[in-house]
C-alpha cells in the first residue's frame, strides 16, 4: 500500500481543492457586477425583443397586423408599437492562467491571477445578467447563455497552465462576436499581435485589459539579484539591480505602447489595470468599454 | 613568557596569524556579495540588459575593516594576552603553604584556594617538595613536605574552620620545626595571640611570605535585648572610611520558609571599628528572628544567632462579653494584664487572627462558646504545642459547654450551675486553697493566708479526674485542671480572672502561678556558675561559611565549656540546648574586637597591591562576536535585505535591528507597568457610594429579583432619605472582599452551595465588625421557626458554621421599629410577623414611665425571616413594581410597609443605635402619644 491516493481519488480530491475557492469567487463577482448593474442598463434601440420600446407611425412596409389599434385609434394615423431590442450577443473571454500571472508582491495582497479571474467572471456576471451568451475562446465552452454558463465558466477559469507565459487563444470565435482578453501581456508580443489580427479579421472586436501588479510597474529592487520568471526557467543576473530600473521602466512602456498602437489598429480597446487598485474600477471600465458600440 | 609593555602573551606564536591580515583582505575585496534570488515576472523585459559597470558591487573598506578588526581580536585573543603578569623568580628548597583557616578566611576562601594552587603549581615547576597546614587543623607532627602534584589532589578538602586557631596549640606544634624551609602564609589579615611567636619560629626555618587578602575583614557581635529594642554592634578589623553595611534579621516567615525579616543599615564612621544598629521590631516579628547576618558576607563571624534572651512569650488574652461599658476593675483581663505585661508580650484580635499570629498562650476568660471552625483551629493549634488557659465565669458556667461529654477544649467536664460559697444565701465560709501536691507544676509555692474562693464551676468526678487536677481548694474541689492535647497542654482556672469568684488575682501567688505554667517566662542571661554541670545539646551548629546546619550526633558540651563563649574543634559554634533552654555560641562574643595584625616590615605581605594578572581573552573575543553581529547587520544593509522589495524601509526589519542592538548592550530591559489589579475597580465601585449588596446563590430567578430588590429599595432610600445609594451589587462569598459593604441580603435556596471554610472566616469577621446580614428564606416561615421547610433546613446548615449571637423575635420596643418609620409590623411579599433578631441582654429592664427598655447596644448582625422582603421591594428601571403583592390597595399598602421596614433597617444598619438613646425619648413619646 502506498500513500499516494488512486488517480481517480487524487483527481476527485484536487478538484473539491480547486472548487472549495469557487463559490467565495463566484459570490464576489457577483457582488462587483452588482455595482455596476445599476448604473447603465438595457440596450435602448428598437428590435426584436419582448419588452415595448416605443410606438412610431406605420410605415408602409408594416404589416397590418403590425398595426397597435389600440394606440391608433385616438389619432388620425396609425402607429406601430416597437419591442426593445433583445438580441443576444456573443462574447468570448480569455484570461491568462500561465505562472507568471500568479504572482504578487504584497504578502497578503491578491496575485494578477486572482485579480484576472474575479474581473473576467464578474464580467460574465454582468453579460449574462444582460442577456448575452458568453463563453471560453477556444473549443472548451462556446457561448451560451443562462445563469448555469456562469459556473461552467467559473471552473474553467480556476485551472492553471504550467508555462511561464500565457498566449492568447484566439480560435473558436464565431463572427462578429465581442472578446475579452486579460493577461499581463509580459510574453511573446508576436502572439498577442497574432492572436489579435485574427480576431480582426473575423470582425471581432473586444478589450484587451492588461493586469500588472504594482512590483512590476516600480521596480523597486537593489544590491546585486537573480530574477527568475516564476517557474524558474528564465533567469537574468544583475549585479546592481537599481541601475536596471529606468531601462526596465521604458521596456514595460514601450510594451504597453505597443499593445495601445495594436488595440487601435485592429479595433479593440486596451487598458492596464493593477492589482493594488480597486478591482470595481476596472469592472466599471470593462463594462463600459465591452457594452460600447461596435 | 613573551611582553609587549604591561602584556604578556601566554601563548605568542599565535599572533604570526595577524600576517594574514592583508591577504584576507585582498580575498574579502575580490569577492562579491551574494545575491539575493527573486521571482519576478517581468524578467521577460529585463532580458538582454546588460549592467553599466562591470565592475562588481564592491565590500566597502569600513565593512572590511570591521571584519579585518573582528579577526584579528579573534587571533589576538587566542594568543592569550595577560594584563600585568605575574613574574617571579623560582625559589629553592621545601616550601611550607600555612592557612590560618579561620572564619575570617572564609569570607574570600575560593580566591584563597586560588592563591595555594597557583603557589603549589608553581612549587611544582620548580620541584620543590610542599606542605600544606591549617591552623585550626594542626596536624600531630611537624610539617611533612611531600609532592606538590600530590598535594594539589588533597586541596579542594581544605576547607576553614568556624573558629580561631588555638594560640597553645600552635605554640607546641611550633615548638617541633625542624630542617628548614621556607613559609608562605596565608593569614585571615586579624590580630591574636601567639602570632610573634610563631612568626618568630617561622623565621628561624626560612623566609617568610605572607598573603593578606585586602578585603576588610568584618563580624556581628552578639544581639543585646533591651526595653524591647534589639542591639547589635558589627565590626571591623581595619579602621577606614565611613561606610555602610546591610544588618538582616532572618527567621522563619508564617509559611515556615527561612526569610530575611528585617534589615538596618549599620554605618561605620571613618576610622570607627564598630557600628551600632537597633532593632526595633513588633514581638510577632521579633521571636520569629533565629539569627542576625550581615548580609553578603559567607562567613560565621558575620552570623549572631539568638537564643532565649530576644524571646518573649505571645500571650493572646480574650474575654468572653465584650462589655466595654463596664469598668475597668470588673474586666475579666485586667488582673491577667497587669501580671504579664512585664514579662509578656500581649497580643489583641479576634480569634482568627490571633490564631494566624500563631501565639504561644492563648487566654480565654469566661469564653463558653466557639464556632465549629474556631474549635478546629484551636486544637489544631494546641496540638501543635500551645497552651490554653481558661478561666470561669458566669458565662462558661450558664453554658452547656462540656456537660455531658468532655469537650476537647475543656480538661474535664463540668456540673450544672457551679456553686457559692460564704455568701449572704449560703451557708459555709469562703474556701482557702490547699498546699500544692508534689507533682502539680506548682509545688513549693508559699500561698498566702488571704486568698479565698467563693464561686467555683465544679468538675463532675471521672476517672481521670484525679490526674488532672493541679491545684484544689482546701476541701478538695479542683481549682486548676489541666490536661495534655497532643503536644500542648489545656488548663482551666475554675475561677475567674477577676476578683468576682475569688481573692486569688489579687494575690502574688496567681502571678507565681502564670509563670509556673510557661504563661511568662522571666529570661536571664546565664552565668558559668549556672551552667556549670549541666550538659548541653547542640541542636544547629555553624559552619564557617556562616550556614547552619543540623548538628546531627555531635556530642554534647559541658556547660562550663560553654560559659567560656570560646568555640573550638569540639565545641562548633551554633545553638545549644538543655531541656527547653536554649543558648546560642557565637564566633563573635561579647567582649570580642577585631584588628588587624601588624606585620613586621620585613616581612613582605602580597595580596594588598592594586595591580593583578588581568587575562583579556574573554574580553577580546567579546569584542570579536560584537564585531561579527555589526558585521551581519551592515552586510543586510548593503545587500538590501533589510529592506522589502518596497522602496520604503520595513519597519518590522528595523525595530529587530534596534531591538539586536539594544541586546547587546548590556543594561535593564524596560519593565511593564503592572496593570491595577480588578479587584481595586471593584473597591472603588463599592465604596465610591453606600452599595447595598445581595449574595449571588446560583438561582437566576432568585438573583434576578435580589438586584431588582435592592435597586427599588435603594430607589425609596434615595427618594425619602439622606442615603443616597449607587446600583445594588451581588456579591460571590467566595471571591469578593465583604468588608465594602454595610448591608448584605441573602436569600435562601434549598440547593444553595455551603461557603467554604476561607469564606465563613470572611464572613465572621464581617459579622463581628459590624456587618448585617438579612437572611431571608422566602417561604413565608410557614413551619413557624424556619425548622423543616427546605430552605429552613438550609439556612440551618449555613447558619452552623456562622458566629450568630442567640436570637429573639424582634420585640416591640427593638431599635428597628423606629429608626425611621414608626412601624410593628415586617412584611416582604409575605406578611408573616415572625422575624429574627440579636436578643436583647438579659438584664435589660424597663424603667417606669420609659416606653422602651435601655438597651443601649450595637447593630443586630443578623436579620432572619421568610418574608420575600426582594420580591416587596422589587422595582423595574422605570420604577414600576415587579411582582403583585397581596390584592387591591391592602397589597399596595403592604408593599409600602415592606419599603419602609426596608428604610428602616438600613437606617439601623447606618446609624446603629442612634434612635435607641434616650435623648430622643421626648420627642418619640410625644409622637407615639399623638
Amino acid at each position: 500500500m502506498t500513500d499516494a491516493p488512486a488517480p481517480p481519488l487524487a483527481l476527485r480530491s484536487r478538484a473539491e481543492e480547486q472548487a472549495a475557492a469557487f463559490p467565495p469567487l463566484l459570490a464576489e463577482a457577483e457582488h462587483l457586477a452588482t455595482t455596476v448593474l445599476l448604473g447603465e442598463h438595457g440596450r435602448r434601440r428598437a428590435g426584436l425583443g419582448e419588452t415595448f420600446w416605443q410606438y412610431r407611425p406605420a410605415m408602409h412596409w408594416d404589416e397590418a397586423r403590425m398595426i397597435d389599434w389600440r394606440r391608433s385609434g385616438r389619432s388620425d394615423t396609425q402607429f406601430v408599437q416597437d419591442k426593445e431590442w433583445q438580441v443576444a450577443q456573443s462574447v468570448l473571454i480569455w484570461t491568462d492562467r500561465a505562472a507568471s500571472m500568479s504572482f504578487a508582491s504584497a504578502k497578503d495582497g491578491p496575485s494578477k491571477a486572482d485579480r484576472a479571474t474575479l474581473l473576467a467572471l464578474a464580467a460574465t456576471v454582468l453579460m449574462i445578467r444582460g442577456g448575452e451568451r458568453v463563453g471560453l475562446t477556444g473549443t472548451l465552452l462556446p457561448p451560451r447563455r443562462g445563469e448555469d454558463q456562469i459556473r461552467r465558466i467559473a471552473e474553467t477559469l480556476l485551472s492553471t497552465d504550467p508555462e511561464d507565459y500565457g498566449r492568447p487563444v484566439a480560435d473558436g470565435m464565431p463572427r462578429h462576436s465581442r472578446a475579452l482578453f486579460i493577461s499581463d501581456f509580459l510574453g511573446d508580443i508576436a502572439a498577442i499581435e497574432t492572436a489579435l489580427t485574427d480576431a480582426a479579421d473575423r470582425d471581432v472586436h473586444g478589450v484587451i485589459l492588461q493586469v500588472l501588479d504594482p512590483a512590476e510597474e516600480a521596480f523597486p529592487y537593489d544590491g546585486r539579484t537573480i530574477f527568475e520568471s516564476m517557474t524558474g526557467a528564465i533567469r537574468h543576473e544583475t549585479l546592481k539591480a537599481g541601475e536596471l530600473k529606468q531601462r526596465y521602466l521604458a521596456r514595460l512602456a514601450e510594451r504597453k505602447d505597443r499593445l495601445a498602437r495594436l488595440a487601435r489598429d485592429t479595433g479593440w480597446r486596451f487598458h492596464t489595470h493593477h492589482t493594488g487598485d480597486s478591482a470595481a474600477s476596472a469592472l466599471l471600465w470593462l463594462h463600459g468599454a465591452l457594452g460600447r458600440k461596435a | 613568557m613573551f611582553t609587549i609593555g604591561a602584556i604578556g602573551f601566554t601563548a605568542p606564536w599565535l599572533l604570526l596569524g595577524l600576517i594574514v591580515l592583508p591577504v584576507l583582505w585582498l580575498i574579502l575585496r575580490a569577492v562579491p556579495p551574494a545575491p539575493i534570488r527573486r521571482r519576478f515576472p517581468g524578467v521577460a523585459l529585463l532580458l538582454g540588459l546588460a549592467d553599466d559597470e562591470t565592475q562588481t558591487d564592491r565590500t566597502p573598506w569600513w565593512l572590511l575593516l570591521l571584519r579585518l578588526l573582528a579577526v584579528s581580536a579573534v587571533i589576538i585573543a587566542f594568543a592569550g594576552p595577560i594584563l600585568n603578569p605575574e613574574q617571579r623568580e623560582p625559589g629553592t628548597g621545601p616550601l611550607l603553604i600555612l592557612v590560618d583557616g579561620s572564619w575570617a578566611d572564609a569570607r574570600d576562601w575560593p580566591r584563597r584556594i586560588d592563591r595555594i594552587e597557583a603557589a603549589l603549581s608553581e612549587a611544582a615547576r620548580d620541584g620543590r617538595p610542599v606542605a600544606l597546614v591549617s591552623l585550626t587543623d594542626l596536624p600531630p607532627e611537624p610539617p611533612v613536605f611531600v609532592d606538590a602534584e600530590a598535594l594539589n589532589q588533597s586541596l579542594p578538602s581544605l576547607s576553614p574552620a568556624p573558629f580561631a586557631p588555638d594560640a597553645q596549640a600552635v605554640a607546641d606544634w611550633a615548638a617541633g620545626f625542624d630542617g628548614g624551609f621556607d613559609t608562605f602564609w596565608l593569614s585571615d589579615g586579624l590580630a591574636r595571640d601567639g602570632r610573634d611567636a610563631l612568626l618568630a619560629a617561622l623565621e628561624r626555618q626560612g623566609s617568610v611570605r605572607v598573603f593578606e587578602s585586602a578585603r576588610p575583614v568584618l563580624g556581628l557581635a552578639p544581639a543585646g535585648f533591651e526595653d524591647g529594642v534589639i542591639t547589635l554592634n558589627a565590626l571591623r578589623a581595619a579602621p577606614g572610611p565611613a561606610t555602610e553595611i546591610e544588618v538582616a534579621a532572618i527567621g522563619l516567615d508564617p509559611a515556615g520558609t527561612e526569610r530575611r525579616l528585617e534589615t538596618r543599615i549599620a554605618g561605620f564612621e571613618a576610622e570607627a571599628t564598630a557600628a551600632t544598629v537597633t532593632f526595633e521590631l513588633p514581638p510577632e516579628l521579633r521571636n520569629r528572628v533565629t539569627r542576625f547576618e550581615l548580609s553578603g558576607i559567607a562567613s560565621a563571624g558575620a552570623v549572631s544567632l539568638g537564643d532565649d534572651t530576644l524571646r518573649r512569650r505571645e500571650v493572646a488574652l480574650i474575654s468572653g462579653g465584650n462589655d466595654p461599658e463596664g469598668l475597668e476593675l470588673l474586666s475579666p483581663l485586667h488582673y491577667l494584664r497587669q501580671a504579664l505585661v512585664p514579662t509578656a508580650d500581649l497580643i489583641d484580635g479576634t480569634l482568627a487572627d490571633i490564631l494566624l499570629a500563631n501565639p504561644d498562650v492563648i487566654v480565654l476568660a469566661d469564653v463558653a462558646t466557639l464556632t465549629a471552625l474556631e474549635q478546629d483551629e484551636m486544637v489544631d493549634w494546641v496540638s501543635d504545642g500551645g497552651l490554653l488557659v481558661r478561666f470561669a465565669g458566669p458565662r462558661l458556667a450558664a453554658s452547656d459547654l462540656a456537660r455531658d461529654a468532655t469537650d476537647p477544649l475543656m480538661p474535664v467536664r463540668l456540673r450544672v450551675g457551679g456553686r457559692s460559697i460564704g455568701g449572704a444565701m449560703s451557708w459555709g465560709e469562703p474556701k482557702a486553697l490547699a498546699p500544692f501536691a508534689e507533682d502539680s507544676p506548682f509545688f513549693g509555692l508559699p500561698i498566702p493566708e488571704d486568698v479565698t474562693v467563693n464561686a467555683q464551676v465544679m468538675a463532675q468526678p471521672d476517672p481521670e479526674l484525679a490526674d488532672r487536677v493541679i491545684a484544689q481548694l482546701a476541701d478538695g474541689t479542683p481549682l486548676v485542671t489541666r490536661k495534655d492535647l497532643g503536644e500542648g497542654h489545656v488548663v482551666l482556672f475554675h475561677v475567674t480572672a477577676n476578683a468576682e469568684w475569688s481573692t486569688l488575682p489579687l494575690s502574688g501567688l496567681f502571678v507565681q502561678m502564670l509563670e509556673r505554667l510557661a504563661v511568662s517566662t522571666r529570661p536571664a542571661a546565664e552565668s558559668i556558675e549556672d551552667l556549670e554541670g549541666t550538659s548541653w545539646m547542640p541542636q544547629k551548629v555553624l559552619d564557617a561559611y556562616g550556614t547552619l546546619q543540623d548538628a546531627g550526633t555531635l556530642p554534647g558540651v559541658d556547660g562550663a565549656d560553654l560559659a567560656t563563649g570560646r568555640p573550638g574543634p569540639g565545641m562548633l559554634p551554633g545553638l545549644y540546648s538543655s531541656d527547653d533552654r536554649a543558648l546560642a555560641l557565637n564566633v563573635i562574643g561579647p567582649e570580642t574586637t577585631l584588628a588587624t595584625t601588624e606585620w613586621p616590615a620585613r616581612i613582605t605581605v602580597e595580596g594588598l597591591e592594586a595591580i593583578r594578572e588581568l587575562p583579556l581573552k574573554g574580553w577580546l573575543l567579546g569584542a570579536a562576536l560584537l564585531l561579527l553581529m555589526i558585521d551581519i547587520l551592515a552586510s543586510l544593509a548593503l545587500s538590501g535585505r533589510m529592506r522589502g522589495p518596497r522602496d520604503t524601509i520595513r519597519p518590522g526589519a528595523t525595530a529587530a535591528a534596534l531591538a539586536l542592538a539594544l541586546a547587546l548592550v548590556p543594561g535593564q530591559a524596560p519593565r511593564a507597568q503592572d496593570a491595577p489589579p480588578a479587584d481595586d475597580d471593584f473597591a472603588v465601585a463599592a465604596t465610591a457610594d453606600v452599595v447595598l449588596a445581595y449574595v449571588i446563590t446560583g438561582d437566576p430567578r432568585v438573583d434576578e429579583l435580589s438586584e431588582a430588590g435592592l435597586y427599588g429599595l435603594s430607589n425609596t432610600l434615595f427618594q425619602r432619605t439622606s442615603i443616597e445609594p449607587a446600583m445594588p451589587m451581588g456579591i460571590n462569598l467566595e471571591t469578593d472582599e465583604l468588608t465594602f459593604f454595610p448591608f448584605l441580603y441573602w436569600p435562601i435556596t434549598p440547593d444553595q452551595a455551603l461557603p467554604s471554610r476561607d469564606a465563613y472566616a470572611k464572613l465572621n469577621r464581617y459579622l463581628r465588625t459590624g456587618g448585617m446580614i438579612l437572611f431571608d428564606t422566602r417561604d413565608a416561615d410557614l413551619a413557624r421557626f424556619g425548622s423543616s421547610s427546605p430552605e429552613g433546613q438550609r439556612l440551618q446548615a449555613i447558619a452552623r458554621g456562622l458566629d450568630i449571637p442567640p436570637l429573639e423575635p424582634i420585640p416591640e420596643d427593638h431599635v428597628l421599629t423606629r429608626t425611621f418609620y414608626l412601624l410593628q409590623d415586617f412584611p416582604g411579599r409575605h406578611p408573616s410577623r415572625d422575624v429574627w433578631v440579636e436578643a436583647a441582654p438579659a438584664d435589660a429592664e424597663r424603667v417606669d414611665g420609659m416606653p422602651f427598655r435601655n438597651l443601649n447596644d450595637g447593630v443586630t448582625p443578623v436579620v432572619v425571616g421568610g418574608n420575600d422582603w426582594a420580591a416587596a421591594w422589587a422595582q423595574n428601571q422605570v420604577g414600576a413594581p415587579l411582582v403583585p403583592i397581596g390584592r387591591g390597595m391592602a397589597g399596595e399598602r403592604q408593599r409600602e410597609i415592606a419599603l419602609r421596614f426596608g428604610v428602616n433597617l438600613i437606617m439601623h444598619v447606618l446609624t446603629g443605635n442612634y434612635k435607641s438613646d434616650q435623648v430622643h425619648v421626648p420627642a418619640l413619646l410625644e409622637r407615639l402619644g399623638q
